[in-house]
């Protein structure tokens, strides 16, 4: 079986009705998953026994029919900590850690009955935009395998895109769940900062960190938002604002909503196709009867510094307790305690991560804070000015997500620098802490193409509105890649 | 100042020891060119006129959070130790640290 | 050539709460190793820090006791360093906005009053404990990590090593009559860094600063200062230069001992802590706390004096900690005499103290009791003699009215009683008699002691006197 033929709607009626159980539907993914694996190599860790233990309580429980979620399977990346079940971070250090407790969002999939599949393959401590950063192995785009599928979040966004599972949890701190959408055509949105709880997230840039959806539809995407989202008492980032139901006012329509396209996003370095594609989708929102103004984000280029100089400061600090001491994994045949330092962090993380540490340590030390941390904090300011200005008269904003459809593997990895610049259209929602999404918009020889949608703080409700309303009035979201085709 | 000088072996060198990490000559190179290329890009930030412009270091809504005085002795103390490299009597053993004047507070 | 001393103090306080500063584990100690420690504690992946809401109260308390400046937007940041009792190898602490700052207290030199200022005050998690071993291994137990702590920095106005002590005593007191600790340096509930520089007489520069460790007392804060300021007068008169350095008291000897030579300082990488909300403190809130403050011991010491009648010296002792003060509170509050509420606990009860080594809330003596034995000295019921066995009873937790009577203790005071005794007294002793009329006044203390002997001590003296002169002057 494969997931290219249903959505969350389907499949629940099937359980709720007993055509199918949630053993029998656990199993099948499971086959599914695995026969793909050898190609894609999504998954870290597959969580076979207890997830067919997961799914028999369940069934002997019986399906809620109040509870779209019960009995479904969903894959999580490897670095949202699950309570006895194996979660690396793609990193040596971590390679036999065993959490011995759920992240908040793993806890809220597990009360409402979502079975935890297995744990996805990412760019190590989520540091890359290809998953190729990974200690363990590198995942494959399903739409093409000489591509990456886009990191860091790549295992999450190429099993969803292969129909291995309905639907999968990754996280963004520069766009890491939108940049793999747009390579593998799935839907991945970044939630607000603070709507999801981080507690249990292995922190990256804790200002920027935040946890997201990717499914195959919008609505799909909506619902599993809603399971996620709320304030957290262990997050004290996390927001007490209310959450709405997402999927309510999914009705097709944009109809006298002013949508802004950033002069800056359609610039240099962009793919004709991608430019192409997001004129097409400016195209159809005006057809839907909304306006589109070209605006500008001034600070826009100045992104890439700002956000690596911040995302790398926040994670040479988080990244410090990685020391061999209380967990994780520690030299052998060790000195003395430098040693133990030294060589556990040098042998147990991998070049981009200790890249990043460099770079943050450096932006911090002593002589250095205030012309790099302090400043690319100052551009921080600017650049939400920036948006703050757009959305006082524009609902939201619509930019590729990426600049090129998928890469190679090995193309870029070799210069850091121009795998930095891949970001560049979606750090500044991180820098500003809004909402965005990715969603499919076509094509570039063969290869998906993302529309990024952006929203104000806390206006998910926007960006799923819009989506839809996006998605029904094209057809890219049912094309499915060739690997799922045995179906 | 620091913006204009690019990033030479032993800068880096001495950031590497700050964070508790070493790399052999080929590596010290290869770093050395990679950081001094990144920091140059880093260093675009100066363009940007930041006068009386406050840092945002974060950006959640919320404000003065906190959590009531109440203890919880959550009894993970055996599953904490099951998971560190090397304990003894209850305690995480690390080899001899020699100076205890290092600690800090 | 003369110089003037600066001396710097950096003061540790730990806060007592009933959950450390950012995770519920309990705050307590003597547990096994790791006993109060969960998974915020370890550092562990993906945890984060919760804010508590009783360190933030307390914080303000101790600031108000300084009469410190509350900065009413503050934040935390991080302070980055590895090290084995310093498990997410960084420390939350606030560098950039302290929560409080620029403030005073008093302090009382050979009955000189000088206020020293304080430049900040800042609330921080304290590490976990590292123990070392002669077999090549050091020991990490994480219980103390994450106990919230006050650091006080003192600014650089204390200019002798008995300025320095006093501040501590002061600062010490002030603080633990907040209630927001116990102050305790030998329990490592107080922790003292010391800095010390000195410069020519009249030169505005400051001297190079050492550091001083190993302090474990307010005497050896003292005693370490002091030779310190002789080591670097000596060093300057002898055409040497002070290094920047740090140095160790060494107890046994009195002298410090050179650790290590600072190179440059340390890079720490500080940072706002991003996984915490700023901290906005309303002035309601700092006047709800303001308001349920304790009575600092300055005004007690006045009211004990206006009010009450005391010495201004016995005031000043009875007020230097909050405990002797709070029982003397409510001893005069349960009815004894101000005075004799003073004298029996500066005497007999600081001596007991004293004898047993204990604290004066770890005994079994309560101020209901103690007021009750004051009460009955007061009345006659008991002589002050008794009450030397009546204050014993105190010690073992004895209710003093119904143990006096249990044990027959009462005073004779009745005439009516004592007089048949008397009379018969001094019909046998003719020989006292005659010496008494031949003006040897001892032997009405012979007498006394008769009646005293023959009642078990429990006459009242006062009332057998009167009775023993009228009869021998009836004689």
């Amino acid at each position: 079986m494969n997931y290219f033929d249903t959505d969350l709607t389907t499949l629940h009626e099937k359980l709720v009705n007993k055509e199918l159980t949630a053993e029998q539907l656990t199993r099948e993914t499971l086959a599914k998953i695995k026969a793909d694996n050898e190609a894609i190599n999504a998954y870290i860790t597959i969580d076979d026994d207890a997830a067919i233990e997961a799914a028999k309580a369940i069934d002997a429980k019986g399906i809620n029919p109040d509870n779209l979620w019960a009995g479904i399977p969903v894959a999580v990346k490897d670095n949202i900590v699950t309570k006895g079940l194996r979660t690396t971070a793609a990193s040596k250090i971590l390679e036999n850690f065993n959490p011995i407790y759920d992240a908040t969002v793993i806890e809220k999939l597990r009360a409402n009955d979502v079975i935890v599949i297995g744990k996805t393959n990412l760019d190590e401590f989520a540091m890359g935009g290809s998953t190729e950063t990974s200690y363990f192995k590198t995942t494959h785009n399903p739409w093409n395998l000489t591509k990456v599928p886009g990191g860091s979040s790549g295992g999450s966004a190429a099993t969803v895109s292969a129909g291995g599972v309905l639907a999968a949890l990754g996280t963004d701190t520069g766009g890491s769940i939108r940049q793999p959408a747009s390579f593998t055509g799935v839907v991945g949105v970044k939630p607000t900062y603070g709507r999801v709880s981080r507690w249990g997230i292995i922190a990256f840039g804790s200002s920027l960190d935040q946890v997201g959806p990717f499914t195959r539809t919008v609505k799909d995407n909506a619902a599993l938002l809603n399971l996620i989202a709320g304030h957290d008492e262990h997050d004290m980032t996390s927001s007490d604002k209310e959450v709405p139901d997402f999927t309510a006012g999914l009705d097709g329509s944009v109809k006298g909503m002013r949508v802004a396209l950033p002069k800056e996003y359609l610039g240099e370095g962009v793919d004709e196709n991608v430019k192409k594609a997001v004129l097409d989708a400016a195209n159809t929102f005006k057809e839907l009867g909304a306006t589109v103004d070209e605006v500008s984000l001034p600070h826009s280029k100045y992104g890439i510094a700002a956000y690596y100089i911040i995302s790398s400061s926040e994670a040479s600090s988080n990244l410090q307790r990685f020391d061999g001491i209380r967990y994780g994994f520690r030299a052998k045949d060790v000195k003395n305690l430098e040693d133990v330092y030294v060589r556990s962090r040098s042998e147990g993380f991998g070049d981009e991560v200790k890249r990043r540490i460099m770079l943050g340590t450096y932006s911090l030390s002593a002589g250095f804070y205030d012309a790099y941390f302090r400043k690319a904090a100052e551009v921080r300011t600017m650049m939400i000015n920036d948006f703050k200005k757009v959305f006082e008269d524009h609902d939201f904003i619509i930019g590729p997500t990426a600049p090129t459809p998928a890469f190679g593997i090995g193309e870029d990895s070799s210069d850091p620098k121009k795998m930095y610049m891949n970001d560049v259209l979606t750090v500044p929602v991180n820098m500003a802490g809004l909402p965005g999404m990715s969603l499919p918009a076509g094509f570039s020889n063969g290869l998906p193409v993302g529309l990024q949608i952006i929203a104000k703080p806390f206006d998910e409700q926007t960006l799923y509105k819009a989506g839809y309303a996006f998605e029904q009035a094209t057809d890219f979201h049912s094309k499915t890649p060739e690997i799922g085709g045995d179906k | 100042m620091a913006n204009e000088e690019k990033i030479d072996k032993a800068q880096v060198e001495h950031v590497a020891s700050l964070a508790k990490l070493e790399f052999d000559d080929a590596d010290l190179g290869k770093f050395t060119t990679q950081l001094g290329d990144i920091m140059e890009l880093f260093n675009t930030l100066s363009e940007v006129d930041t006068t009386d412009v406050e840092p945002t270091f974060s950006v959640t809504d919320q404000f003065n959070t906190m959590r009531e005085d109440v203890a919880v002795n959550s009894h993970e103390k055996e599953a904490l130790l099951k998971n560190a490299p090397d304990t003894q009597d209850g305690f995480i053993r690390v080899p001899a640290i020699i100076d205890e004047s290092e600690g800090a507070n | 050539m003369n110089f003037q001393t600066t001396i710097g103090l950096e003061v540790h306080v730990e806060l007592k709460t009933n959950s450390k500063i950012f995770s519920p584990s309990p705050v307590e100690f003597g547990d096994d190793p790791n006993a109060n420690t969960n998974v915020i504690d370890w550092g562990y992946p993906g945890v984060l820090p919760t804010t508590n809401k009783g360190v933030v109260e307390s914080g303000i308390k101790a600031a108000l006791a300084l009469h410190a400046e509350i900065e009413k937007h503050n934040h935390f940041d991080r302070k980055n360093y590895f090290y084995p009792d310093n498990p997410k190898a960084y420390q939350i602490t606030q560098a950039d906005k302290p929560i409080a700052h620029d403030g005073w207290i008093e302090i009382e030199v050979d009955g000189e009053k000088k206020k020293i200022g304080i430049a900040e005050m800042h609330i921080e998690e304290d590490a976990g404990k590292n123990t070392h071993n002669p077999n090549g291994y050091s020991f990490v137990d994480l219980n103390r990590q994450g106990t919230p702590l006050i650091e006080i920095v003192s600014k650089p106005d204390i200019a002798s090593p008995d300025e320095a002590y006093a501040y501590l005593e002061a600062l010490r007191q002030r603080i633990q009559f907040t209630g927001v600790s116990d102050v305790k340096m030998e329990e490592g509930s107080m922790r003292v860094d010391v800095n010390i520089s000195i410069r020519p007489y009249g030169s505005d520069k400051f001297g190079t600063k050492t550091e001083l460790k190993n302090l474990n007392s307010f005497n050896f804060v003292r005693k370490g200062l002091a030779f310190e300021e002789k080591r670097q007068q000596q060093v300057l008169m002898s055409g040497g230069t002070i290094q920047q350095e740090t140095r160790r008291f060494d107890e046994a000897t009195g002298q410090t001992i050179l650790m290590r030579v600072k190179e440059g300082s340390d890079d720490y990488r500080y940072f706002p802590e991003p996984d915490l909300p700023a901290l906005a403190i309303s002035d309601d809130w700092i006047h709800s706390i303001e308001e349920a403050m304790p009575e600092m011991p300055g005004k007690r010491r006045a009211r004990y004096v206006n009010e009450l009648g005391l010495k201004d010296y016995d005031a000043m002792v009875l007020t230097q900690t909050k405990e002797m003060s709070d029982f003397f509170n409510e001893t005069v509050a349960n009815g004894a005499d101000a005075k004799m509420a003073a004298n029996y606990l500066m005497g007999d009860v600081n001596a007991y103290l004293n004898d047993q080594q204990v604290d004066l809330q770890d005994t079994k003596l309560t101020p209901a009791n103690l007021a009750a034995m004051i009460k009955m000295i007061s009345d006659g019921t008991i002589s002050t003699k008794i009450a030397k066995k009546v204050f014993k009873a105190l010690t073992k937790g004895e209710e003093p009215v119904a143990w006096v009577k249990s044990k027959g203790l009462v005073q004779l005071s009745d005439p009516a009683q004592l007089q048949p005794m008397i009379k018969k007294i001094v019909d046998d002793n003719q020989q006292s008699v005659d010496d008494f009329k031949n003006g040897k006044d001892r032997a009405v203390g012979y007498l006394v002691g008769q009646v005293m002997k023959q009642t078990h001590g429990q006459a009242n003296p006062k009332v057998v006197n009167e009775l023993l002169m009228k009869e021998l002057n009836n004689r």
